[in-house]
């Protein structure tokens, strides 16, 4: 599976312009070029890929079709079935989904004496975290400063951030670092301490603080042993399937469902906390998705029909370095750290065309230009088409070893196609790879709806428009930490009444009102890859390519 | 959608056949042949440790492990997907847990049953040395514990294999956490900014940017870039 015969032309042509492109850089875009790159070729500004939501909270709003379909689609849960009056569960607070942000505002909640349950559709742990490669994004070093992010994250984000979240995210951050630091995760670190440090893209100051290329793996593993160490309750393989509220409509809870025994499950919980993750799993404009299995948009779709507001929700972030060959690795993640070590982006006859730190959302659409209206990719014999990710670079301006010290994971993965990043690119092309926005809540991260918050990716409004790399994997601790501190000190107060599902009924009328028409039913759990769907990597040509 | 130009080939999903496209990973092999995956699919990028999968080939005694999701399906592979490993896990408070020998035994004194079979190692889907750093937890060298187990993904491949009952995944979480929190110096640049900020010291400073409009932030913007300096730290780790 290593590089075949017709792509081997290209990559001499890549090694051959090496040597003098390592000393060369491609001017930046400025301001105005930006606009105009983004508004021409970012899957985000086509029209054609987007309707008009029918009903709920942002009627009229348009958003990605995948979406929609399912905000249109009637629950999956019967609410006559269901006896609200026999509870399994009561709790203070319950958490929904198990990455870093749900994780973090658990153990922060017990930390503040509240009784915490975890529900999770999958293992505990099982996350885009998990997955996280580059590092946390934190104003740690003296040139750098709270305020110095703070203008990085609003520019990156189109000036579109909700200030005081932004705000909250960069003061938090260095704690963060701390946090995690106390709990035993072991930080890239120079002999004295200092914590190594890189620059993604769209920063101005190195300030992303990894481990190795496998930074969401250590903290995770570190977060689910302390969850264990805490003894806090978790429900594994029991997604939530709909939000239970009170008859005043406050939240009261959510109904679970048993994925082993397919039996329906009743927490009653004085604050429920969401924190799902993403959509890519809907494979939004038929784009490849860099997400875990699990990231179908459940929190999304049922705090929209609990009456929560959605921001930003038609923006998607498309990571630039998904992996285009080989194809059982399609719409996997390189990390942005490459470029960050020096890695350039370069097209099929090995020239740059692009500066390698333009911001994610800059360098997607300038890769989707070079592919198609320029024709300048390089062709896959199975009709995909990427560009060149010169990795080889990051030994030549390190030192011979560096990316073996600091990529072994990405290392090994491509070894086991016969391909060896050290000696040869990678070939990319955009995947999708988070979802800009997410849920409107105020600065404590509540949404409209009384005792339901939401944190981490299914959140909106941290990023603006779109987010900088090294951003995620600071939010959703810094939110997690505040939401759990904030929802933990307010239990006492909370008191709750009858519950009820008479939201989810209404929202099915709704629905029959507008005659939408749909054939599934929402939230989705799982995406289904069965059968011929399985060979879904030859679906994405969609895109238009030009060789 | 299939055509003559997939060779198909035979596959045996605990025990029952299936015809699959060559080149498929065992994840979308399994896929293909209709199985709706809860249990044993989860990143989907070969780090989560969800997808453990033991395999035989046809006419080989040797039982081999993988993750379905890096894996290429061969001709007559059987396979079946580990749903759930059963592992001892210690509770312990970090902070009050430095890295001694006597805490690691303490919390798991099956350690000292290792019999150096090297089990382990061959069952890891990571290709991890798994054996050798059960011994380096053992003669106590925990930096190389820290080293080798760095890249384990906790799918808990090893403690299924193991006949001394150890989890040394586990026991190396443990290590690792002992590690970052008690043996690596703590930062004095980490220590001086989380004062700053409690002092308030970038508190106006961010109060004005949140009132700033574009043009003014895409001025500063433009200025931090280009003092930016190098993207890569010039540093090693």
């Amino acid at each position: 599976m290593a590089y075949p015969p017709e792509m081997q032309g290209s990559l001499k042509k890549v090694e051959a312009s090496r040597r003098l492109r390592r000393e060369q850089t491609f001017p930046r875009l400025d301001f105005a070029e930006k606009t105009t790159l983004l508004e021409t070729y970012h899957p985000d500004f086509r029209p054609a890929e987007k309707r008009q939501i029918r009903v709920g909270s942002n009627k009229g709003d348009s958003a990605p079709k995948e979406l929609v379909d399912l905000l249109e689609s009637p629950g999956r849960l019967n609410p006559d079935i269901i006896d609200l009056t026999k509870v399994d569960y009561k709790t203070d607070i319950l958490v929904v989904g198990s990455g870093g942000a749900g994780l973090t505002a658990a153990l922060t909640a017990k930390e503040h004496g509240a009784e915490v349950l975890i529900a999770t559709k999958l293992r505990l742990g099982d996350s885009n975290t998990i997955m996280a490669e580059g590092g946390i994004g934190a104003a740690t070093l003296p040139e750098d400063s709270p305020a110095i992010h703070y203008i990085d994250t609003v520019v990156g984000g189109r000036f579109k951030n909700i200030p005081e979240l932004v705000e909250a995210l960069v003061q938090d951050a260095p704690f963060i670092v701390e946090w995690l630091t106390n709990l035993g995760v072991n930080f890239d670190r120079l002999p004295d301490g200092t914590y190594f440090t890189h620059m993604p893209a769209g920063h101005s100051r190195r300030r992303s603080h990894s481990v190795k290329d496998l930074t969401g793996l250590e903290i995770m593993r570190v977060l689910c042993d302390e969850i264990r160490n805490q003894e806090i309750n978790v429900l594994e393989f029991s997604p939530a399937v709909e939000l239970v509220l009170d008859d005043q409509g406050k939240c009261a809870g959510s109904v679970l469902l048993n994925f082993d025994t397919d039996q329906y499950i009743v927490v009653e919980a004085k604050t429920t906390i969401i924190a799902t993750g993403g959509i890519g799993r809907l494979h939004p404009q038929g784009f490849p998705t860099s997400n875990h299995y699990g990231a179908t948009a459940d929190g999304l779709i049922m705090a929209y029909r609990a009456g929560s507001k959605l921001l930003y929700i038609d923006y998607i972030q498309y990571h630039p370095t998904g992996v285009a060959w080989p194809e059982q690795m399609l719409g996997l993640l390189v990390s942005e750290a490459l470029r960050a070590q020096g890695a350039q982006v370069v097209n099929v006859d090995g020239e740059m065309f692009v500066d390698r730190l333009e911001t994610r959302d800059a360098l997607s659409a300038a890769i989707i230009r070079e592919c198609g209206e320029r024709g300048k990719g390089v062709l896959t014999p199975t009709g995909m088409v990427g560009v060149w990710l010169d990795t080889p670079l990051i030994d030549v301006i390190g030192r011979d070893g560096t990316f073996l010290r600091r990529f072994a994971g990405i290392h090994k993965r491509f070894q086991k196609y016969d391909i060896d990043p050290i000696k040869d690119p990678i070939l990319v092309y955009p995947t999708q790879h988070y979802q800009n926005g997410g849920i409107q809540t105020d600065v404590h991260c509540e949404t409209d709806v009384p005792n339901l918050y939401a944190i981490g990716e299914v959140q909106g409004g941290v990023h603006g428009h779109n987010r900088l790399g090294s951003n995620s994997l600071v939010d959703i601790f810094v939110f997690g930490r505040r939401t759990g501190e904030y929802a933990a000190q307010r239990i006492n107060k909370t008191k709750i009444r009858k519950l009820s599902l008479e939201h989810l009924k209404a929202y099915n009328e709704l629905l029959l009102e507008e005659q939408t028409t749909t054939d599934t039913v929402s939230p989705m759990l799982l995406p289904d890859y069965r059968f011929e769907k399985a060979l879904m990597m030859v679906q994405y040509t969609k895109e238009p390519f030009r060789a | 959608m299939l055509n003559d130009i997939i060779k198909m080939i035979p596959i045996y999903v605990m025990g029952r056949k299936y015809e699959v496209p060559r080149g498929l990973t065992i994840q979308k092999a399994l896929e293909f042949s209709g199985y709706m995956l809860k249990r044993g699919c989860g990143c989907r990028g070969g780090v989560c440790g969800a997808c453990v999968t033991v395999y035989r080939k046809k006419g080989d005694y040797k039982i081999n492990v993988g993750l379905a999701c890096q894996t290429v399906v061969e001709p007559d592979m059987d396979l079946v997907q580990l749903p759930y490993t059963s592992a001892n896990k210690a509770l312990y408070t970090i902070k009050n847990t430095p890295l001694t020998d006597s805490n690691i035994i303490r919390l798991y004194p099956e350690l000292l049953k290792c019999m150096g079979c090297n089990a382990c190692t061959k069952s890891c889907p990571m290709d991890l040395e798994v054996m050798s750093y059960v011994s380096a937890a053992i003669r106590g060298d925990f930096a190389k514990v820290v080293e080798l187990s760095m890249e384990c993904i906790m799918c808990g491949m090893c403690a299924a294999r193991c006949p001394a009952e150890l989890s040394p995944f586990n026991i190396a979480l443990l290590i690792r956490r002992m590690y970052g929190k008690h043996v690596i110096p703590p930062a004095p640049h980490l220590k001086q900014r989380l004062t700053e900020i409690a002092e308030d010291k970038f508190k106006d400073e961010i109060e004005k940017l949140k009132a700033s409009d574009k043009p003014e932030l895409e001025t500063r913007y433009r200025e931090l870039q280009a003092t930016r300096g190098a993207a890569v730290a010039e540093m090693t780790a």
